[in-house]
């Protein structure tokens, strides 16, 4: 060994000189999307920090420091809490309905429809299935904000056609709005589980199934013991990444009912939406968003841990 | 038919004596959930080409009873609309170029150039993926305020060529880790620089990445919603989804005036749709989600 090894921290053979001169070359790659982040993301989410440990209304006005007074004040706020009542009731229009149906609506197309009726049905199905998810989430509430209206919306004009007496005030009832809005989402949301699911059981050894066939094994059956075992891992993503869009659905409350009536359809996206740009109360809309943040990553770091041990086995 | 495909045909399982009755059932019901799901576009286009006199008389499950444009002219005297389809294309256009532009040049350097802390690099990018706009959107108002960009199309663009620039970025890297390597040593014995590799060998062999990613930012910048209704709040500078938010908050709205409002938003999006249908299937189950 020569002596420039020894000089070489960490007793490491030094790099070829070509690729040492390149590495700063690199970095220069790196630099638009670096300065990018700083300044959409990082800085910008230190600043949200910073504002929700104040109270401020904003602009040129005074910021008086309250350390965590806004998160204290949070944990007692009923409206906080209603907030995420009603996003249990998202997670259900955005979670759990669209992935249970849409498991069974993609075992059905994938095992029955396309093998005995062809590819073809199966795919159009499928693309209307697919097709809401592909509308601008404010378009839909647009749309839907006709469908769900009380007199001569579409919605309760079906109703009255199938002999429904007196059908919902969908959007204008506390008891019944929160309900109105899930419809709007399980449409909305149906048909991505659909696609991924789909997909995920073309890869699923087509042996299997015959073999089970050949045992005269049910389509239930079938669906137990191989369709779900197989799917878990597109199960899992699914579910976290619907769980995401549920903590942060805003346009369709923004739109359909404006967290009314009598805030029955506040959710902490919209609350905090409120609370900067309607009520003026910065500090507090910047601690309701750093919650929901604080949520998020703590779903997208077990969706991370997840994929790299499912890529590691 | 040879004895050999009857007997195939015998053994397939369509005539392993399963009851048709099933399938037709399960047929019926598949496509009667396709009507289900399909009926509210059929109402929206139906109803769009009525008069007010009309939908009252008959309600909204009647065919029109004569092809009637009136909704379309009420709409577009409260939307300035060819203004709004305009800012849609020239902000989901922008984003999209500028997104590519900055991922390829990022993926770049984490995949070939295989930078220190890559690792770390990349999973802070798909983090600022996740990080939910609402953390961001009152700094970034304050900083649009700032820089005179607040209420004009270029502080939404250059938010979102960021923040759809980190999610590419994520993924190209991925594709980049697995790029021939001796493809680039090759071309570095012939002496190219690594700005000319970047663009002759990487970027052609990454072209059918980039073309799916493409359609996915110009389809995600288009409907994105949380961050511009706060940063356009003028009517010149608006996209499509936020006048139509403008617009249902402003006023009581006649119900043709809604579904033809309706009908003319969600015909770019389902055009958009058919073109690129393959690819945003595919692209949907490749993992290009979000």
């Amino acid at each position: 060994m020569t002596a420039s090894a020894v000089t070489t921290r960490g007793g490491r053979a030094p790099a070829p000189p070509r690729e040492r001169s390149e590495r700063p070359r690199y970095w220069a790659y790196l630099a638009p999307m670096a300065a990018g982040f700083l300044i959409i993301v990082a800085i910008p989410l230190v600043m949200n920090v910073w504002f929700s440990l104040h109270n401020w209304q904003g602009g040129a006005s005074e910021m008086t420091w309250v350390g965590l007074g806004n998160y204290v004040e949070l944990m007692q706020d009923p409206t906080f809490w209603q907030s995420f009542r009603n996003t249990l009731y998202m997670i259900v229009a955005i979670v759990v309905v669209p992935t249970l149906v849409g498991l069974l609506l993609a075992s059905v197309l994938f095992n029955l429809v396309a093998p005995r009726v062809g590819e073809r049905t199966a795919a159009f199905l499928r693309g209307s299935y697919y097709l809401p998810q592909i509308l601008p989430i404010a378009v839909a509430g647009f749309m839907w904000s006709w469908i769900l209206d009380t007199d001569g919306g579409a919605l309760n004009a079906v109703l009255t056609a199938i002999g429904v007496a007196s059908p919902p005030d969908w959007l204008g009832s506390a008891d019944v709005a929160i309900y109105g809005i899930m419809l709007m989402l399980i449409w909305l949301q149906l048909g991505y589980p659909v696609v991924i699911f789909m997909a995920a059981l073309g890869r699923v050894d087509p042996s299997i199934y015959e073999a089970a066939d050949v045992d005269g094994a049910s389509w239930w059956s079938q669906f137990t013991r191989i369709t779900l075992p197989e799917l878990k891992p597109e199960i899992f993503i699914v579910t976290l990444t619907a769980l995401v869009g549920a903590l942060k659905v805003f346009a369709p409350i923004l739109i359909l009912t404006g967290g009314g009536p009598e805030g029955s359809t506040v959710v902490p996206s919209y609350y905090a939406y409120r609370n900067f740009f309607e009520l003026s109360r910065v500090g507090y809309g910047a601690a309701i968003s750093n919650v929901m943040a604080l949520l998020i990553l703590v779903i997208a770091i077990g969706m991370l841990v997840f994929q790299r041990r499912a890529t590691d086995d | 038919m040879t004895d050999k495909a009857l007997v195939h045909h015998l053994s397939a399982p369509r005539a392993k004596g399963r009851p048709r009755v099933s399938t037709v059932i399960v047929v019926t019901l598949g496509v009667a959930f396709a009507v289900v799901m399909l009926s509210p576009f059929l109402l929206v286009a139906m109803n769009s080409f009525k008069s007010n006199a009309d939908y009252s008389a008959n309600g909204p499950l009647a065919l029109p009873k004569a092809l009637d444009l009136s909704a379309f002219e009420r709409f577009l005297t409260l939307i300035d609309f060819p203004t709004a389809l305009w800012n849609s294309v020239l902000v989901s256009g922008l984003v999209t170029l500028g997104g590519l532009l900055i991922s390829v040049l990022a993926a770049y350097a984490i995949g070939i150039g295989r930078i220190k802390a890559r690792t770390w690099v990349v999973a802070v990018l798909l983090i600022a993926t996740m990080v939910p706009q609402e953390a961001l959107v009152y700094p970034l108002f304050y900083g649009a305020q700032a820089t005179s960009t607040l209420n004009t199309v270029w502080s939404v663009i250059v938010i979102f060529i960021v923040i759809q620039g980190a999610y590419g970025t994520y993924l190209l890297a991925g594709v980049l880790g697995t790029f021939p390597k001796e493809l680039i040593e090759a071309a570095r014995v012939d002496g190219a620089s690594a700005w000319r590799i970047l663009w002759r060998v990487v970027v052609p062999v990454l072209r059918p990445t980039l073309s799916v990613l493409a359609v996915f930012f110009f389809i995600w910048t288009w409907n994105e919603f949380y961050l511009p209704v706060v940063l356009l709040g003028d009517s010149s500078s608006q996209t499509i989804p936020i006048a139509l938010a403008t617009l249902r908050g402003q006023h009581a709205i006649e119900q043709t005036t809604i579904t033809a409002g309706s009908f003319l938003s969600l015909l770019p999006t389902v055009i958009f749709f058919l073109i690129f249908q393959r690819t945003l299937s595919n692209g949907v189950t490749a993992g290009a989600i979000k």
